[in-house]
């Protein structure tokens, strides 16, 4: 930072306590508001959901029914939307959802090169790196040089299957079950199931289980 | 168009940096361009495509540099201005004087658990029988429009196999720029990575995209 932003940002702290950006978007919510075009309930009730109602929970118990359910598990390999719609979730940055299920065979890995498309109704808002170039740019043209920057090495022969979210459909991964989670309840189940392992950069490990 | 966002394949930005325990939001003030992206765009004066144009359009060195919640901030303030909505010295003073806008809606608090489980679906009413079907090759087009496209330049004039026909889509690259919508047939398409690679790619990987009509030919 040179002397003068420095200066700059001091003088403005003093002022006022924020900084460029949040007085910025301040000014915005209160024209927004002012002119009527936001309820400012609404901006309350939307942040709420997504602090507190829709995250990456969500998708691990559709995960761990999927694992635990076969029945449940055919549902979502048909029409993953319906599937998702079963246990409540659905809606907003999620209309059109498939489930990618990780086989012995071949692994998923979700990305969107053009912008910022995930599955909001199941893992809730993106990380920032989902959003940054480096990973945008790597995942389809290094994939497995992508999983390791996570610390991941998938199993020699395990082909990588990339899916770039570049409609409104949104891609969820479904990754194997591990070994050592048998008799497991589908609560146990979802607690070893991050965000990571269902955009395809982590996998599930029956140590993570609190 | 061909801007900074169409980023699949570049190098040079180095290594994936996950943050540990990252939290939802790293400030207040990006809570609240979450909630006034989402807010205004239930206004309905602009599509998906429509804002994403925004975001792509903005100067590449901007881009590059901002965060994700900085891009939908310059967006939003654009697209406001463009509409009418907002004026540029509002948004330099924080002081409304310009003539307000009537929005078509106004989302309302007691609406927001309504409005975002139900969504905004993208599928429409077929106006023709889709063109291919799971299995067929297709090559994807080669153009560089000036205009909003979802076909990333990594996968244009690339040969692939049609895996799935997810339904028939709202069409992005004529409805981000307020032409009334049209609905195009939407296929998920995969390519191998020495189809797009070359001989620099991964042989076991391979890539989709989802692709509309238009943006197909038979193989």
């Amino acid at each position: 930072m040179s002397g003068h932003d420095h200066h700059h940002h001091h003088d403005h702290e003093h002022d006022n306590h924020f900084t460029p950006i949040e007085a910025r978007v301040k000014a915005l919510e209160s024209l927004m508001v002012e002119k009527g075009y936001v309820d400012p309930s609404a901006l309350d009730a939307i942040i709420d959901t997504y602090e507190t109602r829709v995250g990456p929970r969500n998708g691990a118990r559709v995960v761990a029914k999927a694992w635990s359910d076969p029945a449940y598990a055919d549902r979502l390999k048909a029409d993953g939307t319906a599937a998702v719609a079963e246990l409540g979730y659905g809606g907003r940055g999620g209309e059109h959802i498939v489930a990618c299920f990780n086989t012995p065979e071949e692994h998923n890995l979700i990305v969107c090169t053009l912008c910022s498309c995930y599955p909001w109704p199941v893992l809730g808002l993106p990380p920032v790196w989902y959003k940054s170039p480096p990973y945008r740019a790597k995942a389809v043209i290094d994939p497995r040089g992508t999983l390791s920057d996570f610390g991941v090495t998938l199993p020699e022969g395990q082909r990588i299957r990339v899916w770039d979210s570049t409609a409104e459909t949104r891609f969820i991964v479904i990754p194997m079950r591990p070994e050592g989670t048998e008799g497991w309840s589908e609560d146990e189940l979802a607690s070893i199931v991050n965000r990571d392992s269902m955009i395809g950069v982590g996998l599930p490990s029956p140590g993570d289980k609190p | 168009m061909n801007s900074a966002h169409d980023l699949g394949g570049q190098m040079g930005f180095g290594p994936v940096v996950p943050e540990k325990d990252e939290p939802i939001f790293h400030a207040d003030w990006e809570k609240k361009v979450l909630a006034i992206n989402v807010a205004a765009g239930a206004m309905g004066a602009w599509t998906i495509d429509g804002i994403r144009h925004a975001r792509e359009s903005l100067p590449p060195a901007q881009y590059l540099s901002s965060s994700y919640y900085q891009i939908w901030l310059a967006a939003l303030d654009k697209v406001l201005v463009e509409q009418g909505f907002l004026s540029k010295e509002e948004l330099a003073s924080g002081v409304a004087e310009s003539t307000r806008r009537e929005p078509k809606r106004v989302l309302k608090g007691e609406e927001v658990p309504t409005v975002l489980r139900r969504g905004f679906p993208y599928e429409r009413e077929a106006p023709a029988p889709a063109r291919f079907k799971v299995g067929d090759k297709v090559r994807t087009i080669v153009m560089h429009p000036q205009h909003h496209t979802r076909l990333p330049r990594y996968a244009r004039g690339k040969q692939g196999v049609i895996e799935l026909v997810t339904g028939c889509h709202v069409f992005p690259d004529t409805g981000a720029h307020g032409a009334p919508e049209q609905a195009q047939w939407l296929y998920t398409v995969v390519f191998t990575g020495s189809e797009l690679w070359g001989r620099d790619a991964d042989p076991t990987s391979t890539v989709s995209i989802e692709a509309w009509e238009s943006y197909l030919e038979p193989a």
